[in-house]
């Protein structure tokens, strides 16, 4: 047998339940393999000592009818956990112990999986390139100072090197896409209302959602089987009928209809993502698909109205962040003193632009102009996509403009920044699933993924398009473990 | 400066101006939980002790609307005649304070889900009509505690997100007294419905008053200023006067009035400027995406009419005919739902000898007069409805007479006592035996010779005397129909 980290979910969970490893070994062996990896910065909290306290306790009584039985894994620290810190990646958190525990971690945990820690993201998830972190940067495992993506770009990292057999990201514009993307690794960014909100540091509320990132497709489909629940405790939850995902994932995808939206070519994109799209059509048709062209007219419009409705909704959901009740509090002469010490020294230069976007576009003799107007462009932009769908069962596209760049490369440069969301941000305008799986490289060998946009609650059609590709790309991620030393 | 009792008009020099009023009454929801939370509201619990993580806004948290209150809410809007919304929206009001533990507010800003509704006063002179603008739901604040620490200032947050409606007027009141009505009239309501306890005390019913003035005739709204938070029927009075004749001052100097927010001073009995339009917060109100918009359908709210009960109004309307009381008394009867459920037990615990007028004179006389002294509720009296009616039939059916009755009565007050049992106990039952009364008389008279010439001479006043000396004689229990025809017949 390889070893222990490389394996997939899938074959994690069939030798576990074989005996062949005991939960102890493999949460010893991902363990082992963080503590080496510290130079990637993936981590914020460790909690290996009760990870591997958890994993004997496991080994002891083990249940194997659970779906991850004694697996190990670490989520992105956006994610509420009873008892160990939770910063969303500020240090305005820093250090906030939440006594409650996020719906979709405790689904992970009721099937028998095990935390091993918290992963790195970008400060309240807002970036790119998990350059805006209070706690640092994170290393990509392709190449050194080469950013993972964001805002999930602890989990990519920590998914891509091996640190964990698989994770969890949340995705506001495509915090769980482009970093797989830039990683080599499947994300999937489920419909708006599949996985309960309930305990997650909220961004931007009406388009936040978790989502599976994983080394294949299938464990990405066994994740979200597990995480997506119908939840009381959020009110934008919608209850319909969940599918078996992994179960009912199929190669089979003859005759479905692919359709590849004329607007995403954009102008100074490079000619290595046009190549890669022109294969990704391709790897459909050899699958059977049938490739039909389609226009989704206001997706210019996409970019600028995602910057108006997500800033606005986080200056409000940031609010609460005062100093007042828990977190980090600077001392002031009086109430406003204290909040504005607070709030100016606990938000990095990211967060604190946003809100200020945020409160711009919602005050007064602004609103209409922008709020409004921003949600008029959303609905256009649904309706887009609603028209396509009558045509087609799928969209493709690639997943970003670009492969990864350097990190501080786009650090002073927010619009440059932001342009990299251009092709995932749409569909969380619209609320719709969608996954990257990674199909090629760029010149200089850096992944680079596709995307395949699916009609809302049709989690099931997008997996197994991605399935039935992944088995033609046959994608192999090439790791170095070069900050190994 | 008042010219009547119905109006209230403010005179300068050669001006008359009269005042515009709007009220917008926050009340809060009777509910067990809260809003958004499933957190307790009990009233003066241990601070902190009823808050939940949602209510604390702890990351990740979310709220999830309590049916309860919307149910509450709908009920207020039915009982204030009002046209429910089918579809509203909660908005977040943003805002810092130390007690607002989200920094916004969970309100309904563009979409309320209750519109336009009547609320009619009874008014000396007659009903008179204030139309309702709208009712919305909304969230508490903590409560900020300035004065238990000498450093910092405390905040508790058992009240934070409990549910409120606040209930907006039109600008329809041109009186202090039309106000005072107004509050009671809309706290009746919603106690008649169960929907908030009006319990002014604890803050479960403060008002913020809108006043300004104009020249009689005119049909211009004046400058208006806002008296936040005021929580006494008697504070409003007293602020609207305070404010109505700052107005009018500031007009008479020609001065502008500045649209702002102001606070009245109970202690010096004053209104004094809280902040500016231009210091006006910027609320940034926009739809809460944490919650999807509130939908109600026909049926949900035809299922909530059938459980609105008889409402003052047809209360009024019902003792009136049914019981032929006068408007007056039927006001007061149905002003609190308690008093008419008083009312109405003793009426129907009376059975046979129903005698209205009596009633009606016994509850708002000897039992109101002690309610007042003592300070309490009807629903706290000392003497039961079904006390109170025996007492009546007592005195109906010719046991005890009216003034014997005054007596059992305050004995009552000893623990709810039965008016029977102390008739017997006391040997209080009224002598209406004509030979037994024959006797007494001619013993009375015997004993008085020359007072009964002097009476047979003319002195007609004397008559009393032989009554009162009958009454004494007999311990007041003689009765007194009785003792003056056989008085009459012997003298």
């Amino acid at each position: 047998m390889s070893d222990i980290t490389s394996l997939t979910l899938t074959d994690l969970v069939k030798n576990i339940k074989d005996k062949k490893i005991s939960s102890e070994e493999t949460t010893k062996a991902f363990i082992n393999r963080g503590e080496k990896s510290r130079d990637l910065n993936a981590y914020i909290t460790e909690d290996f000592t009760n990870a591997l306290e958890k994993a004997k306790i496991f080994d002891q009584k083990p249940n194997f009818d659970l779906k991850l039985p004694g697996v190990p894994m670490a989520v992105k620290d956006l994610f509420c956990t009873n008892g160990v810190k939770t910063t969303a990646g500020s240090k305005i958190l820093n250090n906030f112990i939440p006594p409650y525990e996020s719906t979709v971690t405790q689904n992970i945990w009721n099937e028998g999986a095990i935390l091993l820690g918290k992963l790195n993201c970008d400060e309240f998830a807002m970036g790119s390139s998990n350059e805006t972190s209070f706690f640092g940067n994170v290393q990509s495992p392709i190449d050194k100072d080469l950013v993972p993506g964001g805002s999930s770009g602890g989990s990519a990292s920590a998914l891509a090197a091996n640190l964990t057999p698989i994770t969890i990201g949340t995705d506001t514009g495509g915090s769980i896409r482009q970093p797989a993307s830039f990683t080599g690794t499947v994300g999937l960014k489920p419909t708006y209302g599949s996985c309960s909100r309930y305990g997650i540091v909220a961004f931007a509320s009406s388009l936040d959602q978790a989502g599976p990132m994983s080394k294949n497709v299938k464990d990405c489909a066994l994740l979200q089987e597990i995480i997506s629940t119908y939840d009381e405790k959020d009110s934008t939850s919608i209850d319909f009928k969940r599918n078996a995902y992994s179960k009912e994932l199929t190669n089979n995808i003859k005759g479905k209809k692919i359709g590849i939206p004329k607007e995403y070519t954009v102008d100074g994109m490079p000619k290595e993502i046009e190549d890669l799209w022109t294969k990704g059509i391709e790897y459909a048709k050899d699958c059977g698909a049938e490739i039909v062209e389609i226009s989704l007219p206001h997706t210019n419009y996409a970019l600028p109205a995602y910057y108006i409705v997500a800033p606005a909704e986080a200056s409000s959901n940031l609010a609460r962040y005062d100093g007042v009740k828990y977190g980090f509090r600077s001392k002031g002469e009086n109430l406003i003193d204290m909040y504005e010490k607070t709030r100016s020294e606990g938000f990095g230069e990211e967060v604190q632009r946003r809100i200020m976007i945020g409160t711009y576009v919602l005050s007064s003799g602004y609103y209409d102009a922008y709020y409004i107007k921003a949600q008029k462009v959303r609905k256009l932009i649904k309706n887009d996509f609603d028209e396509a769908y009558k045509k087609v069962d799928a969209i493709l596209t690639p997943s970003t403009p670009s492969a990864a760049f350097k990190i501080g490369e786009k650090t002073n440069d927010p619009v440059s920044m932001y342009l990299n969301d251009i092709f995932t941000v749409p569909v969380n305008l619209a609320g719709l699933p969608a996954i990257s799986i990674p199909a090629g490289v760029d010149a200089k060998g850096y992944p680079l993924g596709l995307q395949i946009i699916g009609k809302a609650f049709d989690e099931q059609n997008i997996l197994n398009i991605a399935y039935a590709m992944e088995e033609k790309i046959e994608f192999k991620n090439k790791i170095t473990d070069w900050w190994i030393k | 400066m008042t010219k009547d009792s119905s109006e209230y008009l403010i005179e300068r020099y050669n001006n008359v101006y009269e005042v515009v009023i709007g009220l917008e009454v926050h009340a809060q929801v009777t509910s067990n939980s809260k809003l958004f939370s499933s957190s307790s509201t009990t009233f003066g619990a241990e601070p902190n002790t009823q808050v939940s993580l949602v209510d604390a806004a702890f990351p990740g948290m979310l709220p999830v609307i309590n049916e309860y209150c919307v149910k509450q809410a709908i009920k207020t809007g039915i009982g204030l005649k009002a046209q429910i919304n089918k579809r509203s929206v909660f908005d977040r009001k943003n805002y810092f304070y130390a007690d607002l533990p989200q920094g916004y507010q969970i309100s309904q800003f563009k979409f309320p889900i209750v519109g336009e509704g009547t609320v009619i006063l009874d008014m000396e002179n007659g009903p008179k009509e204030v139309g309702i603008e709208r009712l919305h739901l909304e969230q508490d604040a903590g409560k900020s505690i300035h004065d238990m620490d000498p450093q910092n200032t405390l905040v508790d947050l058992n009240r934070s997100g409990v549910a409120l409606m606040e209930i907006v007027s039109k600008p329809d009141m041109r009186t202090p007294d039309e106000v005072s009505a107004y509050v009671k009239k809309l706290r009746s309501i919603m106690r008649y419905l169960g929907t908030c306890d009006g319990n002014m005390q604890e803050g479960s019913l403060r008002a913020d008053v809108n006043i300004s003035v104009r020249i009689k005739g005119s049909d211009v709204l004046g400058t208006r200023c806002e008296i936040k938070n005021v929580n006494s029927i008697k504070f409003m009075q007293m602020a609207i006067d305070y404010e109505a004749n700052r107005q009018v001052d500031l007009i008479e100097e020609g001065k502008t009035i500045d649209q702002e927010t102001r606070l009245f001073d109970t202690k010096k009995n004053e209104t004094r400027s809280m902040r500016s339009k231009e210091d006006a917060h910027d609320y940034r109100y926009f739809p809460d995406p944490d919650l999807l918009p509130l939908e109600v359908t026909d049926e949900f709210i035809e299922k909530l009419k059938l459980d609105i009960p008889e409402l003052p109004d047809e209360k009024k309307k019902r003792f009136i005919d049914k019981f032929k009381v006068s408007p007056y008394e039927a006001t007061i009867l149905v002003s609190d739902i308690d008093t008419a459920k008083y009312f109405e037990e003793v009426v129907a615990k009376m059975g046979k000898n129903l005698d209205i007028k009596l009633a009606v004179n016994w509850i708002t006389g000897e039992l109101f007069a002690v309610l007042n002294n003592k300070n309490l509720e009807i629903s706290q009296s000392p003497i039961s409805a079904k006390n109170l009616a025996k007492l009546i039939n007592l005195i109906k059916n010719g046991t005890i007479s009216g003034k014997i009755a005054k007596t059992i009565f305050e004995l009552m007050m000893d623990g709810d006592k039965d008016p029977q049992i102390i008739v017997e106990e006391k040997g209080l039952k009224q002598e209406s035996d004509p030979k037994a009364l024959e006797a007494l008389i001619d013993k009375i008279i015997n004993d008085n010779r020359e007072k009964a010439i002097e009476y047979k001479q003319g002195k007609e006043k004397l008559f009393g005397f032989f009554v009162g000396q009958a009454m004494k004689a007999s311990s007041g229990k003689a009765n007194p129909q009785l003792i003056n025809e056989i008085l009459k017949k012997k003298l």
